[in-house]
């Protein structure tokens, strides 16, 4: 590890990012940008049923259509492909990209049609008959606990995929040696990312060269490896390309089962087949939902506030197939007491198949819909103490001489200073002013609330929550990897390996490598090879990219740095030790060596090389992530990230009591999240995890009616943030280094998101409680306020 | 049917099925890839473009419709290539976007909004940017980028130092 450095050239400096100046122009390189000599499209049949039996798919009549090439259904796919991978140990939960004899949700795709152009392949797809025997099916997750539940899956004989209790500590001695316990119920309502641009794939397949070139909106570790599998490829015979622009991910542009489908159709048909979803299909049949939660809490603490333990049951309703749901019910474990002082911990998790649409990783990956539940115990505690909110958080807080610090379930937080934070954001506020502006809006006859929220992004994203979850899998690393190369003219060159969805990663890895070279990195070029030209990476996912794509440039630069070093050394005579690097120039005894000299050397003199040099200059650095070494321990205990940023939301939220709309009036949120590489980034990162918390606290949900039937649809139900929704957002900045990273810098690719749905949800809880009101459930959509806003006046009224 | 689209100052002769979207005809015939498809149902703003001046979706709109008006697409604002407009730089000094999907769309919304009324109000800005939707960023650079914008505007024809 290298000491991170005292201070920084281009890190932390307020520079452009490289990237904006293709999209400011509209030249981003999106999937629906790219076409192929011969394409074809697809289109697909959904099912109409939450659960059926399909008893026969009639294709004739699409097929009769000039310019209709195939229409595939799932029988013909399953016999040609692998299930697509399962997480964990349910092998008679199989996935295939279209229904197998039955339809398990409303939506589920039943038949694909490929024809000359998408609209031909539309009017075809409407052609095609389909003959339904409906079953019976389930939507609420604990009806679908039950042992008696129709399955989703009759062959796996439940619909759980994952029930297991941990015990972190003596959860039964502190419940009994504490002075207080209260319990309560919070449910956090499905939503997703829902990315501007729907997933996108194209693929082509070269029957003479035996490789399946694709081309993706995607955001997915282990693409290349999943597709290979389920398509009986050769790993070697797939080429993802890299140099795609993302429009938008947030986690969930999985799309291995739209890859699978139309890799095999490309291969059938011997033509480049892209397949893109329209806007229905992304939010019904994309399987792209994100967690769909209740959590029943007990806690207990003393009369003072301070919480000794807490009891957690998770229950996630996974929705038809596994997923990635399951472990979104892991990742929390390394956050599961939040930024506290918690001593003992007993959760119970549980993951079940119902008859809705499939989950997918959202940002946080289960993270955010745990802080809420936790931070409403804090509220909870608080009320019951009757102490300040904000000082029956700073009672449990982990102290800044306490790291690292251990929590229960196996993770060591690596560095913080929460006290501080909170201290510095509260005086950015005003805290007795915003105290005063609250109850001034009351007494204007506004219901008015505030909200906090403490809250830990846990980052540096590695797999432990699948050993942990899946004792078959005995995965420790979870790498990514840097190339630099200085060309035969002194230029910079920087491969990364993975497709980007707004983050910055060539601003990145030119700071990072610029850093280490002291040089500017906008002379520094960053090129993306595919995925055959590629050293391994695990794609950004995870708050992981800073950490490990910065570590990794950093290091590789690093390793480059000291080859020029020792190449100019025997120049000059010395040992590499002595000489000194500047800019790029190597000097020793008043003698320096410019770099236009070194490369000169390095690319054309091999007899001026240091012996056992290889000619050129060129390094790799292939990073493991820190921490990260180790197995689960037999009672579920495991590192599960290294890096953990904090962050702390103050809203002030009014509700006119006569149309139950909140209205945000102040939003300050206090972040650390280490050092940060690039400000413009992580602001960026950190309003719009926010923006996408407000949506999830206030508007987004994906209801399902009582036949299965999902009534959001559209954006007009759907109801995402706009610039009228989303306040002005004020940030007090904090940097509390990492010691395991090389700048010391965390993750922030998840900040805001984390904490804003806790914080919101608070601020209407204050806003409503004098009239004893309590939201139990998110989205607190409008209607739900204002009609419960309703109901308590009308009582009001009455007893008055 | 044919018609004739006229774009960044440039006619365009085409032949198009009636049904067909302006924003497929600009992406598919014309290859004009900047307006990307959002929604397709006129909500996010993606497929923002400007029609004589005003922003339009063109995922609403058949080409057919927009025969004979002038159009213009984000791929119509810098003055050469290689060049931003000042709106484009201004985007770019505050990081208006992360994964550019809606980026088009909204500097065409503030561009329209910039001519109309090159000093705007805070208020005028969000509500000019209200019906594109940025799952990024949350908007807050997106207004610093617009107020920036206008500020440079405003400082143009000024000595330096002036204001």
């Amino acid at each position: 590890m290298s000491a991170p450095p005292k201070s920084f050239r281009y890190v932390s400096s307020d520079r452009r990012v490289r990237e904006d100046r293709r999209f400011v122009v509209g030249k981003g390189r999106y999937i629906g940008d790219l076409a192929a000599e011969g394409m074809l499209h697809v289109a697909l049949v959904a099912s109409q049923h939450p659960a059926a039996r399909i008893i026969s798919v009639d294709a004739s009549r699409a097929l009769a259509l000039p310019g209709v090439h195939a229409v595939v259904d799932g029988a013909e796919l399953a016999a040609a492909v692998e299930p697509l991978m399962n997480g964990l140990d349910t092998p008679h939960v199989r996935r295939y990209p279209l229904a197998v004899g039955a339809t398990r949700y409303m939506g589920e795709w039943v038949a694909a049609v490929v024809a000359d152009t998408r609209a031909l392949a539309e009017d075809a797809a409407e052609l095609v008959e389909v003959e339904y025997e409906p079953l019976p099916f389930v939507l609420d997750p604990e009806e679908a606990y039950k042992p008696d539940s129709v399955p989703v899956h009759p062959a796996h004989g439940s619909n759980v995929l994952l029930d297991r209790v941990f015990n972190w500590g003596e959860v039964d001695t502190h419940f009994a040696d504490s002075a207080r316990e209260l319990s309560f119920r919070v449910v956090w309502g499905r939503n997703s990312t829902v990315p501007l641009e729907t997933f996108g794939v194209l693929a082509q397949w070269d029957p003479w060269g035996g490789v399946l070139d694709v081309r993706a909106s995607i955001q997915m570790p282990k693409y290349a490896d999943q597709i290979a599998r389920a398509l009986r490829l050769p790993m070697n015979g797939v080429r993802v390309h890299h140099d795609v622009d993302v429009g938008g991910s947030y986690g969930v542009k999985r799309g291995i089962k739209h890859t699978v489908l139309a890799g095999y159709l490309s291969r059938k048909l011997s033509r480049p087949v892209r397949l893109i979803e329209d806007r229905l299909e992304n939010m019904r049949s994309g399987d792209a939902h994100g967690p769909d939660r209740s959590f029943d809490i007990s806690v207990a603490f003393n009369q003072d506030g301070v919480v000794n333990s807490m009891k957690m049951r998770a229950l996630d309703n996974a929705g038809a197939y596994a997923g990635r749901a399951p472990f979104q019910l892991g990742k929390p474990i390394g956050a599961i007491v939040g930024p506290y002082r918690i001593k003992s911990v007993r959760y119970h998790a549980i993951s079940v198949t119902t008859n809705k649409a499939v989950e997918e990783a959202v940002r946080g990956f289960g993270q955010s819909p745990t802080n809420y539940a936790i931070e409403t115990m804090m509220d909870r505690v608080a009320e019951a103490c009757g102490l300040d909110r904000v000082e029956v958080r700073r009672r449990n807080l982990v102290r800044a001489d306490e790291f690292p610090w251990l929590i229960p379930s196996g993770t060591r937080y690596d560095s913080g200073d929460y006290h501080a934070l909170i201290d510095k954001t509260l005086a950015h506020v005003g805290w007795d002013a915003l105290m005063a502006e609250r109850d001034a809006l009351r007494a204007q006859g506004l219901l008015a609330g505030i909200g906090i929220a403490a809250c830990l992004e846990p980052s540096g994203g590695n797999s432990s929550f699948e050993p942990l979850l899946n004792p078959k899998n005995t995965t420790t690393t979870w790498m990514e990897s840097c190339r630099v190369n200085i060309d035969a003219l002194g230029c910079v060159n920087v491969a990364i390996h993975t497709t980007s969805s707004g983050q910055g990663h060539e601003t990145l890895a030119a700071t990072a490598v610029g850093e280490a070279l002291e040089i500017d990195p906008d002379l520094i070029r960053v090129a993306r090879p595919d995925s055959l030209s590629s050293l391994p990476g695990n794609s950004p996912v995870g708050s992981r990219m800073a950490i490990m794509l910065g570590g990794a440039a950093f290091h590789a630069a690093n390793k480059l740095k000291a080859k020029m070093i020792a190449i100019a050394a025997k120049r000059l005579g010395c040992a590499p030790e002595a000489a000194s690097y500047h800019e790029g120039s190597v000097s020793f005894g008043g003698q320096t060596l410019a770099w236009q000299q070194i490369v000169e050397i390095a690319h054309r003199h091999y007899h001026e090389l240091p012996s056992g040099f290889e000619p050129g200059l060129e390094a790799s650095h292939i990073m493991q992530t820190p921490t990260g070494e180790a197995l689960p321990t037999a009672d579920g205990r495991v590192q599960m990230y290294p890096c953990h940023s904090f962050e702390f939301h103050v809203v002030l939220v009014a509700i006119d009591p006569e149309l139950g709309k909140p209205e945000l009036r102040r939003y300050v949120i206090g972040h650390d999240c280490g050092t940060v590489i690039n400000p413009h980034i992580v602001k960026g990162m950190t309003l719009g995890g926010i923006a996408h918390g407000i949506g999830a606290a206030l508007l987004e949900e994906f209801v399902y009616d009582a036949d299965g039937q999902m009534m959001s649809q559209t954006f007009m139900d759907y109801l995402m943030p706009s610039s009228k929704e989303v306040p002005r957002v004020e940030i007090v900045h904090q940097c509390t280094p990492s010691p395991l990273t090389v700048f010391g810098q965390k993750g922030s690719g998840e900040s805001g998101y984390l904490g804003a749905p806790a914080a919101v949800s608070g601020a209407i809880n204050d806003a409503t409680s004098p009239l004893g009101l309590r939201f139990e459930k998110l989205p607190i959509r409008i209607a739900a306020l204002s009609d419960a806003v309703a109901r308590a006046r009308l009582q009001e009224g009455k007893q008055t | 049917m044919k018609v004739v689209l006229s774009v960044n100052g440039a006619d365009h002769h085409i032949d198009v099925e009636p049904r067909l979207t302006l924003l497929d005809a600009l992406r598919d015939a014309l290859r004009l890839t900047g307006a990307h498809a959002g929604c397709e149902h006129g909500v996010c703003g993606a497929c923002t473009v400007l029609i004589d001046g005003r922003p339009a979706r063109a995922c609403l709109m058949f080409a057919a419709q927009a025969d004979g008006l002038s159009i213009t697409t984000i791929e119509g604002l810098a003055s050469v290539p290689g060049e931003l407009s000042l709106l484009q730089d201004a985007f770019c000094e505050t990081h208006a976007m992360q994964c550019g999907y809606c980026t088009p769309g909204m500097i065409l919304s503030a561009h329209a909004l910039l001519r109309e009324d090159p000093a705007p109000s805070r208020e005028k800005i969000i509500d000019a940017i209200s019906g594109n939707i940025c799952r990024c960023t949350g908007y807050g650079q997106i207004v610093e980028a617009i107020e920036l914008a206008a500020r440079r505007l405003a400082g143009a024809n000024q000595k330096e130092g002036a204001a």
